[in-house]
């Protein structure tokens, strides 16, 4: 373990491993990696390394578990214990089981677990390195493992962390950061701005905070994208993915050329159709219309961008009581606050 | 015809009335919900590129005995649900204390599912003459998303397989296929299969298929019909 630097940040703006304040850390992803799950999904963040697997719709064991009118969705974060320097006690923790309810929740809102009645939807993800952010990369792992595994979906979670350090905002934590900085914020959300998860240790004034959600929404954005463009690369299957190497800057300068670059009229296929098939029932569709109409689902844009988000916190401090591990104190009745006491050594 | 790749979330339309298979609609918009093809005709849908099969009723299946019950079989139809088979729904009437005699635990049956209630209770029937116990050829297992390939546009790739192969080959909604022939035109077609299967995503698959087939088919002189011969042809109209 390395000690607490002097400074986290030079004169030059240019933190310890050489990003700016507004920088994530490289992102490579390969999806369908494992023959036998579902779905699944290889991903560096930095220095971590994640491995998703889903499995699903399946038939629920213990039987006790199902819904009648639902999938149930289980999310199992889980360390190896060689992720961290210190070896890890394996098994389930107080840290790991608290990360697997939130991801869990985070997900589940975006699943459409009514057209799966009585089954089980099962997301693992292995985390193989860890080196702060795992809950993040987990679930961008995990998200894109259930696109591959063909369930149906609002849209992908791309989740990114924001924190402070040396009294700056910073993007994207690293491992140092992480354990001597002054906050720590993981946040994941939809790319329309809706917020799946928010967790928060350390403590932020209102204005950082404000600041500091803008931050991590353009980190999810290049996250988004990032994810967006490995589904379309395995899709096409020319050869390796290329985020590989790929700053985030440069995702975000080429990405718009790149998806297009992405659908060669090679891939598409001309439709083979049952009749079967063919008898497209609309069910389905206007069930969808009364479950999707969520309050707040607005596209942030320009000056409603404020008000949509304080929306979205509120919200989800609601749900925060429900977290284990999560404290609240005189802090949040200042702002949207919410101190949550995990144990962040292992990372 | 427009085709592209979509991923979950990606806006398809502004025209909630064009909303199809694989899609949802939020605020009067259109969406995909799956990762896959979207291709748009008088509806716009997204076709999965994997999935499992959720049974319908009136499919076609190949299914296999899991347990007996005391009057039903309960079989495995390779889905997150599993199918009853009533006793009452084998073509001739059996008693109970039987039904091991007709159908063991580890028998495939040519079914069709009669029903599926809101709660996932998939009912199946064998009340319809081409519906019986397979007790020869070979199963092979495809992804359910790939059966629409299988077949082929009005049945155009499953039944130059068949003409080219010399086998008999039932295709199952749920991705189960039945081939009867010989043993070396079986081995033929499941390797055909396999490509379907690999290459469904790509362009121009019959023509591969085709290729593959007359290249490599010996002259075979006689050509039997094997059991259970245009059950398929049948069944599928």
């Amino acid at each position: 373990m390395t000690d607490k630097p002097e400074k986290f940040i030079d004169e030059n703006g240019i933190r310890s491993d050489g990003r700016r304040a507004n920088e994530i850390r490289d992102v490579k992803i390969e999806v369908g990696v494992l023959s036998r799950a579902d779905g699944s999904c290889y991903l560096e963040f930095g220095k971590n390394k994640v491995m998703a697997a889903v499995y699903g719709p399946r038939e629920v064991h213990p039987r006790h578990q199902q819904k009648s009118n639902r999938a149930i969705v289980r999310y199992k974060y889980n360390m190896a214990s060689f992720s961290v320097e210190d070896r890890k006690r394996p098994g389930p923790d107080r840290r790991s089981i608290e990360v697997s309810k939130v991801s869990r929740e985070a997900l589940e809102n975006q699943i459409f677990t009514e057209y799966f009645p009585k089954s089980a939807i099962d997301i693992f993800v292995e985390v193989l390195q860890a080196d702060a952010g795992t809950r993040t990369a987990a679930l961008n792992a995990a998200s894109v493992a259930l696109a591959d595994a063909g369930i149906p979906m609002r849209s992908l979670v791309s989740a990114c962390a924001v924190g402070k350090v040396d009294d700056t905002l910073v993007l994207d934590l690293n491992k140092n950061e992480d354990n001597y900085g002054q906050a720590d914020v993981p946040i994941a959300m939809t790319p329309d701005g809706k917020i799946t998860l928010l967790q928060m240790d350390g403590h932020l004034t209102p204005e950082e905070f404000k600041q500091g959600l803008e931050m991590a929404q353009e980190g999810c954005r290049q996250v988004y994208e990032l994810q967006r463009k490995a589904l379309m690369d395995h899709y096409s299957k020319k050869t390796e993915v290329v985020t590989e190497g790929t700053t985030a800057e440069d995702v975000k300068k080429d990405a718009p050329e790149e998806l297009e670059d992405v659908t060669p009229v090679e891939v598409t296929e001309d439709t083979e159709e049952t009749e079967k098939i063919d008898d497209t029932n609309e069910t389905g569709v206007t069930k969808e219309t009364d479950d999707t109409k969520e309050p707040g689902d607005t596209k942030a844009t320009g000056d409603t961008e404020d008000t949509v988000k304080a929306g979205d916190v509120e919200e989800l401090e609601d749900s925060g009581e429900e977290v284990p591990e999560t404290g609240k104190n005189a802090d949040e009745t200042d702002g949207q606050m919410d101190e949550s006491e995990e144990e962040t050594s292992n990372e | 015809m427009d085709k592209h790749i979509v991923v979950p979330g990606d806006f398809l339309s502004d025209d909630v009335k064009k909303a199809g298979d694989g899609t949802y609609v939020s605020e009067g918009k259109v969406y995909s919900n799956l990762y896959g093809l979207a291709s748009e005709k008088e509806k716009i849908r997204v076709v999965s590129l994997s999935g499992k099969y959720i049974p319908q009723a009136r499919d076609l299946i190949v299914a296999t005995v899991s347990e007996i019950t005391f009057s039903n079989w309960i079989m495995d139809i390779k889905s997150p649900y599993e199918g009853l088979l009533n006793v009452s729904e084998y073509p001739r009437r059996i008693d109970s204390s039987d039904m091991v005699k007709y159908l063991d635990v580890g028998s495939s049956v040519l079914v069709m599912v009669k029903n599926v209630s809101r709660s996932m209770k998939v009912e199946l029937t064998m009340r319809n003459n081409k519906l019986r116990p397979i007790t020869s050829g070979r199963i092979v297992q495809v992804s359910a998303v790939k059966v629409p390939r299988m077949i082929g546009r009005n049945g155009s790739m499953i039944s130059m397989l068949k003409k080219e192969t010399n086998c008999n080959i039932v295709v199952g909604q749920n991705g189960v296929i039945w081939i009867t022939g010989k043993d070396r035109d079986m081995d033929k077609a499941i390797e055909a299969i396999q490509i379907i299967e690999n290459e469904a995503h790509i362009d121009g698959l019959t023509d591969r298929i085709s290729g593959f087939l007359k290249g490599n088919v010996e002259k075979e002189q006689e050509t039997v019909k094997p059991a259970g011969s245009e059950i398929f042809d049948e069944l599928l109209d």
